[in-house]
């Protein structure tokens, strides 16, 4: 006979333990999915997760994924930690990339070598802009946080498609929605020589360590945690609420809105109505599968990047529909919250007794 | 701005708003037991999706309403497992609920996108539809508008009169004491998640097989958001949420009205009103933080676990 | 289950066999029988977690045993739910009252009836009205639950039995929450019931008053039956040793001080509720002086936690004026602010507020002491756990090690660990709500020490109690609070239980109403 039995402290085992079972019950899951659908497992297996890494174009396309997945997860981590359930990393980089844009194609003519730093900040300041609105509507009229976020995604999202439709579309562009292609002196240098991985990149990572550091090194960082373990705690200790909210929500819009125009000033090379794939949604299943750990939100973005590639593949090769890439990620979330429950409970096998 | 102008405007406003209706009407029942189900817009698009298959490969709109309803019970009923029998954290899970319908729901539906089917058509209600102006706004609808109106009753009757009402509101306000007098709080939270599942399948094949009788990625367009925000604005009563709806359902049609008078507006502009609006609101409603915790669910969104009552 | 038995002329109404509960890491209830005549009064005696809670949700049917037997007229019965139980009679009043707030009293009372019972009462407004003139429970049908005190809750909760004619009441510390005459008021109702045959099952750890109302009384320690006995022929002392055993150091009293000059004053608070639900603040006056311990009497609900917020500026509306820490006004200023000016605060709830469940005591030190562990933003984490470590020595915290969470600490522990961490500042002030609430008796004599050697080193205590014995073993001057009000203060010395009851009731506050007016 098997009993749940509540666990007296934590498994540490099980929190490390959880994450490594949900990917291999999504694979499982994937596994059984394909067999039904007719389509030959192994191969689509290899394909999404195999394939990626077998050349170095593909790691290095799989990094360029990863850059975006990895800002955005690292800021949603510090919100998540404070309590503050920002889901509108999507938005903020939606506002970084529009921001960045109207400053590179400012300077599309000239050779100044501010151009680089000035499209950067507009996209830092335009993610923390599009952050702080909802941040404020919180702390000052106490609107829900979860939905205005999400509000402000679709509000983006309809900006940036007005903007390429109206005032950034290129004149010389026969009417497509997109704007000019920017000068190189708005572009993102290239780290190798071959490949499309680019300095942004390396920011993602330089930022995932930032915030480890502020984390688990700074008073600040112990505050941040406070507030999402015990909110009463905190309040009576005396932490200033506000502004560690301020802080978590401005953090996290910086680094989405650095995504954003790091992927129009790197990859893409313009603004189109796609810059994203749903990075900033997919960035909340890394935070999560990272244990909202910026160190672990590395190997998390690796994954899931991994699965974007392989998603790309897969609907080439085997004429696979890409969203199975997000109903994916919604099993993986699916699957660690039910580990998670292991974390705090066991399983104990009994012999046979009538009780 | 001509009367006939304003006649179909709130005609329209109606048909627009009886997805959030429906919505909105299951989530407040979820919410008023105390579960927040951020899930409701994968939930909706699933039943959009199965909605219409089931309709496309049939033939027949009965069977894609009936097959979306239970396709909604079906995942709420994933979410329900985690939440209740598992523990996981409600926020979490909701998204991840999302997240999968979305994903799922454009999966599956790839191949019939562009493909349309026959809906279901207006019926006019002999005599009351020839009231002047009020017969074309309420009586001059398809059978799922009607229902909508006789479920907000039933609804209402149901959450404000009844006993199941009463069991229903004290689990929302306090399940460890409805568990000490010996209420079934995980029972009556299944039955109000489930019921929450079926009405934003609902509202998925009104979407698919009504509002625009075809299937597209994402056809839902952050409805089940906007629902939540909806209930909210309500504050959790039957009557406002109706009335709220039709609301929201009027500010979605709002570039009707600027064109009728005259106004011209990029049309991407104007496709953010109904989230503007939504942002809006619900900046009017909860700046009043005493009455929101007046009125809500009072262990909404709490965990609850009847082994834990040492 | 066939088994054959033997009516007795007086067969037990209940009867409990070695029942055994078994939480993890914890054997609740260890082999425990009990039996119960009709019309008895059973006090069911023991300290905080010795099972009590345990074992009469056992009978109720909300918690499952593992093994044993409970016996119903004679007859063994399986009671799987609180509706097992309601249908064979058995009504139980709970410590944390299982009302809905946003509920009438009639609804509540719904709430707990079948179909049947309410076909068979009929209008139940009626029986309600009925019944409540029957008993003197004074309890009105239509009113919501949210406007009740909490004297009236529990005649609700009582009500809520007597509606489906309970044979046997079980209550929870029925009295912890009440003023002194409430007290006699429910004794009254008791000893009613009992006269009428209904068995009642008295749980307290309030000795004197088992002696007075019951019959019967078993003693539980650490989840096992210790003792019986016959209350009336023992005394509150010899009780006192049975339930706590031969550890028992009975506490003298301590010596008064007066106080030197005002450390920290309020000067006509008044303020609304900030929650729904709350009690709002009125005219408030108070001077708390260096060097003694101000002890603040009252039924829970009445106030004190909006003082106490309010104080300690966890409640951040600005009140400038009303609030003065030596001569400094600090009503403007934050919560974090107040506490580096020399505010200090014990709360009421450890795990959750006082402490972060899921932390190690070190980070739960930093938690409100970050005075020379912060330099430059950055955590000195290594001599903040030296200093952990130091702490859970002085004040012999029983645990792992600075490592520990603070949820795997018994309450005795984490509050010791509280309390040094509180006075580990050198506070000017120090704010103290119920500080041995479930604590036990050892923990309990190190935490009052504490306190008296903070007052004796000059500090202003502010303590904040419902245990009434307490306050006047420990407190130099007096008050209570009823509805938000503040009564006068008096020495400890100059008054008595009665007075201060009189004043936990309220009746101060039409006399100083006329003296302002």
């Amino acid at each position: 006979m098997i009993r749940i039995q509540a666990r007296t402290e934590p498994s540490t085992f099980m929190s490390f333990a959880s994450p490594l079972l949900a990917i291999t019950f999504t694979l499982i899951f994937g596994f059984v999915l394909f067999t039904t659908l007719g389509k030959d497992p192994l191969q689509a297996m290899h394909l999404l997760l195999i394939a990626p890494l077998s050349d170095s174009y593909n790691i290095g396309e799989m990094f360029v994924k990863m850059g975006p997945l990895l800002l955005c997860a690292v800021g949603l981590s510090l919100c998540y930690r404070a309590n503050m359930w920002n889901i509108g990393a999507e938005g903020q980089l939606l506002a970084g990339a529009l921001g960045g844009s109207a400053v590179a194609l400012y300077f599309i003519d000239s050779d100044s070598f501010i151009a680089l730093p000035l499209t950067l900040l507009a996209g830092i300041i335009s993610g923390m802009a599009w952050a702080a609105l909802p941040t404020f509507l919180k702390l000052r009229f106490n609107s829900n946080l979860i939905l205005t976020t999400i509000m402000f995604n679709y509000i983006a999202l309809y900006l940036l498609i007005w903007a390429v439709n109206g005032p950034l579309r290129d004149p010389d562009g026969f009417g497509f929605p997109e704007s000019a292609i920017f000068s190189d002196n708005t572009l993102l240098p290239t780290l190798l020589d071959s490949g499309r991985i680019h300095l942004g990149v390396l920011f993602a990572i330089i930022c995932a360590l930032i915030a480890w550091f502020i984390l688990s090194k700074t008073h600040l960082g112990f505050q941040i945690r406070v507030f999402g373990a015990d909110e009463p705690a905190a309040r009576y200790a005396g932490f200033k609420g506000k502004n560690i909210s301020w802080f978590v929500m401005l953090f996290a819009g910086a680094l989405a809105g650095l995504a954003g125009v790091g992927e129009v000033t790197g990859p893409i090379g313009q603004l189109v109505p796609n810059v994203s794939p749903g990075y900033g949604y997919s960035a909340i299943i890394v935070a999560y599968l990272a244990r909202l750990h910026p160190l672990g939100a590395i190997v998390a973005a690796v994954f899931l990047a991994v699965l974007y590639m392989g998603g790309d593949l897969a609907q080439i090769e085997m004429g696979i529909p890409i969203a199975v890439i997000g109903m994916f990620q919604g099993v993986l979330l699916f699957f660690l919250l039910a580990c998670d429950f292991f974390i705090r409970n066991r399983l104990t096998f009994t012999h046979q007794n009538a009780a | 701005m001509d009367a006939d102008l304003i006649v179909q405007i709130l005609f329209a406003a109606i048909k627009t708003g009886t997805p959030l209706l429906f919505i909105a009407l299951g989530e407040v029942i979820c919410e008023k037991s105390g579960i927040l189900n951020l899930g409701q817009e994968g939930m909706m698009l699933m039943g959009a999706v199965v909605g219409f298959l089931a309709a496309y490969s049939t033939g027949n709109a009965g069977f894609g309403v009936l097959g979306a309803i239970a396709m909604g019970s079906v995942m709420s009923l994933i979410f329900a497992v985690l939440v209740l029998q598992l523990g996981a954290n409600q926020v979490a899970t909701g998204l991840a609920l999302t997240i999968f319908g979305t994903g799922l729901s454009a999966f599956i539906g790839s191949g019939v996108v562009g493909q349309t089917i026959q809906g279901f058509q207006p019926i006019a209600i002999p005599y009351l539809s020839d009231i002047p102006y009020l017969g074309r706004i309420l009586f001059n609808h398809d059978i799922i508008v009607y229902l909508s109106f006789v479920l907000t009753g039933v609804i209402a009757y149901v959450a404000n009169k009844t006993r199941i009402g009463l069991v229903l509101k004290a689990v929302g306000e306090n399940p460890h004491a409805a568990n000490a007098i010996g209420i079934k709080v995980l029972r009556v939270r299944y039955l109000a998640i489930m019921f929450g599942g079926g009405m934003a399948g609902l509202a998925g094949a009104y979407m698919s097989l009504v509002y625009t009788p075809m299937w597209v990625e994402n056809m839902t367009a952050g409805r089940g958001w906007i629902a939540l925000a909806l209930v909210v604005f309500a504050s959790w009563r039957i009557g406002n949420i109706m009335l709220g709806a039709y609301l929201f359902g009027f500010a979605s049609i709002m570039h009707l009205v600027l064109q009728g008078i005259g106004w011209s507006i990029s049309p991407n502009l104007l496709a953010m009103l109904p989230y503007v609006a939504t942002v809006v609101v619900m900046v009017i409603i909860s700046a009043d933080q005493f009455k929101e915790k007046l009125l809500a669910p009072r262990s909404l969104g709490k965990p609850f676990d009847p082994r834990q009552m040492a | 289950m066939s088994q054959t038995l033997e009516q007795h002329n007086l067969t037990a109404r209940l009867e409990l066999v070695e029942l055994t509960k078994q939480y993890p890491g914890c054997l609740a209830n260890d082999r425990i029988s009990l039996s119960l005549k009709p019309g008895e009064i059973h006090a069911l005696l023991g300290e905080n977690g010795a099972g009590k809670s345990t074992l009469v949700k056992s009978i109720y049917g909300v918690v499952s045993p593992d093994t044993g037997d409970i016996l119903w007229n004679g007859k063994q019965v399986e009671i799987k739910s609180p509706s097992t139980a309601r249908d064979l009679g058995i009504g139980m009043v709970f410590q944390h009252f299982s009302l809905f707030e946003t509920l009438t009293v009639c609804q509540n009372i719904e709430l707990c009836l079948s179909k049947k019972q309410l076909s068979q009462i009929g209008h139940l407004g009626n029986k309600i009205t009925e019944l409540s003139k029957e008993y003197g429970l004074d309890v009105d049908p239509d009113r919501y639950v949210h406007s009740l005190s909490i004297g009236e809750r529990q005649r609700v909760e009582i009500m809520r039995c007597l509606v489906q004619s309970v044979k046997l009441l079980i209550l929870d510390e029925p009295t912890s929450v009440l003023t002194p005459q409430e007290v006699s008021g429910l004794f009254g109702v008791l000893r009613t019931l009992a006269k009428e045959g209904c068995s009642i099952l008295f749980i307290s750890h309030k000795l004197h008053e088992v002696t007075e109302i019951c019959d019967q009384a078993t003693i539980l320690r650490g989840g096992k039956v210790v003792d019986t006995c016959a209350p009336s022929e023992e005394t509150p002392a010899s009780i006192a040793k049975m339930m706590v055993g031969d550890l028992a150091e009975q506490e003298a009293g301590y010596s008064k001080k007066q106080g030197t000059k005002t450390a920290f004053a309020i000067n006509k608070l008044s303020l609304a509720a900030k929650q729904p639900f709350g009690t709002a603040l009125k005219d408030i006056c108070l001077d708390l002086k260096a060097g003694e311990i101000l002890g603040i009497a009252g039924v829970a609900g009445n106030g004190q936690d909006e003082l106490m917020a309010i104080i300690s500026g966890e409640d951040s509306r600005n009140v400038k004026d009303s609030l003065t820490l030596e001569t400094l006004s600090i009503g403007h200023l934050s919560a974090g602010d107040r506490r580096q000016l020399g505010i200090a605060y014990v709360p009421e709830e450890r795990l959750g507020r006082g402490a972060v469940p899921d932390m190690s005591l070190t980070e739960n030190t930093l938690l409100t002491h970050s005075k020379g562990f912060v330099k430059n933003g950055l955590v000195q984490w290594q001599s903040l756990k030296d200093y952990a470590n130091r702490l859970i020595d002085q004040y012999k915290v029983k645990c792992h090690g600075e490592f520990s969470e603070a949820k795997s600490l018994s309450g005795g522990n984490l509050q010791k660990f509280i309390m040094g961490r509180e006075i580990g500042q050198n506070p000017k002030v120090l704010i103290c709500a119920h500080p041995t609430w479930g604590v036990d008796v050892g923990a309990a004599l190190t935490i009052h020490q504490a306190l008296l050697e903070l007052r004796d080193q000059g500090a202003a205590i502010l303590l904040v109690s419902e245990d009434i014995d307490e306050l006047f073993l420990l407190a130099d001057r007096m008050a209570a609070v009823c509805d938000g009000y503040l009564s006068p203060l008096v020495q400890t010395e100059q008054t008595s239980i009665d007075q201060i009851g009189q004043w936990m009731a309220g009746t101060f506050i039409n006399s100083t109403t006329e003296t302002v007016a």
